[in-house]
């Protein structure tokens, strides 16, 4: 299960960082979101996989028994969805209004801050 | 004996709660801009007196801890303040004093009616909150906090220039995000914690240290951006000359210094096992940092993006002390962050009233300052001045504890470089002062002679904030040379956090 869940990570960092490298503004943001998924993914996948043994200290018993599901890096993904959805809230509306503004959605075209 | 801990600790939490306060009041008077101002002046001299108190109790009773909600650490969220933290906050207040009053004068009706002030507010807290988050995950929340708040601050206005800037500034940023949130968690996954204190003591056990180094590499990587380093700052210059110059001035003071505060926190804290490779890469990119940003500002004639490269350079000063890795050089740096800092949040403030003066930012359009307005010369020359270096500046006697301190541990290669783009800094502070201030005003076209004064004061206050530093620069040294004995040595940070184990 780590085997596939490393390879999604990479495709989506992959497809993250080609998405990034387009002239499209709406593809970079696309880009982004696909990194903040591949990095939530990873968060998973390093807080080591283990199924249906949620963290639940059974009626009697004193502590938990290894091996059980780590539920801190879920808490983390969780609070890093919901900052991503907001970023990219103000990312598309940002590409929306440069789209507007500057009338083209071709970065290259956008270098009117950039000169040397 | 817990009761008496929490009283006193109480000086922790008042630099994120105040900011977070003045923000909710000022979203509650949306509609009386008045309201808005008056609370806004309230809420920062409410922070800079909450950081002052802050960096006194530290001062004499060590690092302060607060375990949020009384979860024992490593578990709970933790918040600890040493003296390089609350120094920061002391900067961070000083720059809301300065820049609220600053804003009141020059913001426009349009934006201060569409949420300046509280926005302004909640990114102080976003600062203040990463400047004294003890835990490596909430540091991640509040580096976006600010963030989100910075990106609202830089578009706010949405005119052309701005939103193009922000395109770059949100995509590099963002990247930088996922970047640190990655390395985050790695970490998790090898430590099994994010107590920072805590990291500290599992990493120092950890049977291959080779993971941590390529972990560290990771935080380097997305620090360096956010802090602005060669070869990652190209976002920089591209967008901080874009928004209003109240706006320039406090992300030019504070944000950047953000990222080399993590930097500062996660190599003397955290990856300290492979000195040799980290702590020599860190030099390198200083070094590399220092040149391009003085070289970019040298070939610039817009006045604000000359200084927005001139920040880029300042950074790799700081990261010299960081790279250096000794006491007596990160002592230096913390000085010259104090420094930089203040002289270059003057310097954006001075570029604003010289644009308020004669409508434009291009330095060959500039000119006949001095005569025309002689006491905002004086003002200019301050702040330039000491970022060049010049005795009885804070800038040289920062650039000489710095320098002293690379020749002292045989680096002569990055001693020599910090010289060199000294005198380039000199040049290139030269410059706007013959184009703007000494030269005649090519073309009498608009010019405003009147300064408002609430323009003036803030200038007046930083510029005299610099001159004390520059001559009582021994108290301010003392206070540096404590806070980086702290850095260095994190075994008290530790005990500070996680109690007598």
């Amino acid at each position: 299960m780590e085997i596939i869940l490393a390879i999604v990570i990479g495709v989506l960092y992959a497809g993250g960082l080609y998405m990034m490298k387009r002239r499209s503004i709406v593809k970079l943001v696309i880009g982004l979101a696909l990194l903040g998924h591949a990095a939530n993914l990873l968060i998973f996948t390093m807080g080591r996989l283990v199924r249906g043994r949620p963290p639940i200290i059974p009626t009697g018993a004193g502590q938990l028994q290894a091996p059980f599901a780590d539920p801190l890096p879920q808490a983390l993904i969780l609070t890093a969805i919901v900052i991503g959805f907001g970023i990219q809230a103000f990312a598309i509306v940002l590409i929306k209004r440069a789209y507007q503004t500057v009338g083209t959605d071709d970065l290259d075209d956008m270098k009117a801050t950039d000169g040397i | 004996m817990m009761q008496v801990n929490t009283v006193m600790n109480i000086w922790i939490v008042l630099p994120i709660l105040i900011p977070l306060l003045t923000a909710v009041g000022a979203v509650l008077a949306w509609n009386w801009r008045r309201v808005q101002r008056v609370l806004s002046v309230i809420g920062s001299a409410a922070l800079l007196g909450a950081g002052l108190k802050l960096l006194l109790t530290v001062w004499t009773d060590g690092i302060l801890a607060l375990q949020i909600g009384s979860w024992p650490a490593p578990f709970g969220i933790t918040l600890a303040a040493d003296l390089f933290s609350a120094i920061m906050v002391v900067l961070a207040g000083l720059l809301a004093v300065t820049v609220t009053l600053y804003s009141l004068a020059s913001m426009d009706m349009e934006r201060e009616s569409f949420g300046y002030y509280p926005i302004l507010h909640i990114l102080l807290m976003g600062v203040c909150g990463a400047f004294l988050s003890g835990d490596i995950f909430n540091l991640y929340v509040w580096f976006e906090v600010l963030l989100i708040a910075s990106f609202v601050l830089l578009t706010l206005g949405g005119e052309r220039a701005q939103l193009e800037g922000a395109i770059k500034y949100v995509t590099l940023n963002l990247m930088a995000s996922a970047l640190f949130l990655a390395g985050v968690g790695v970490l998790y996954g090898i430590a099994g914690t994010l107590n920072m204190a805590d990291l500290a003591v599992q990493l120092a056990k950890m049977e291959h240290p080779e993971i941590v180094t390529a972990v560290s590499m990771l935080f380097l990587i997305a620090f360096g951006i956010k802090a602005a380093v060669f070869p990652l700052f190209f976002w920089l210059p591209a967008s901080y000359h874009t928004p209003p110059v109240a706006v320039s001035a406090i992300f030019s003071g504070l944000l950047t210094k953000v990222g080399v505060y993590a930097l500062f926190r996660v190599f003397t804290l955290l990856f300290v096992h492979n000195i040799r490779y980290t702590h020599t890469m860190i030099l390198i990119i200083a070094g590399f940092t220092m040149v391009t940003g003085v070289l970019g500002a040298v070939a610039q004639t817009e006045f604000r993006r000359l200084l927005s490269f001139h920040i880029v350079s300042q950074i790799g000063y700081l990261l010299m002390g960081l790279g250096l890795y000794h006491p007596a050089a990160m002592a230096a740096a913390v000085f010259f962050m104090v420094h930089v800092v203040l002289a270059k949040s003057t310097l954006f403030l001075v570029s604003g009233v010289v644009h308020w003066l004669q409508g434009t930012y291009d330095l060959k359009k500039l000119g006949g300052l001095y005569a025309s307005a002689p006491g905002l010369a004086l003002l200019f020359l301050i702040p330039a001045l000491s970022l060049a270096g010049i005795p009885p500046l804070p800038g040289f006697f920062a650039k000489l504890a710095l320098v002293g301190a690379g020749l002292q541990l045989g680096q002569y290669v990055i001693s020599a470089v910090a010289l060199a783009v000294s005198i380039l800094t000199l040049f290139s502070m030269i410059k706007i002062w013959n184009e703007a201030f000494w030269k005649p005003q090519p073309l009498a076209a608009t010019c405003a002679s009147a300064q408002p004064v609430l323009l003036i004061i803030p200038i007046v206050l930083l510029a005299l904030v610099i001159l004390g530093i520059g001559f009582f620069a021994g108290p301010l040294f003392t206070l540096a040379a404590r806070a980086a004995e702290q850095l260095s040595d994190p075994a008290g940070y530790i005990q500070a956090v996680l109690g007598g184990a």
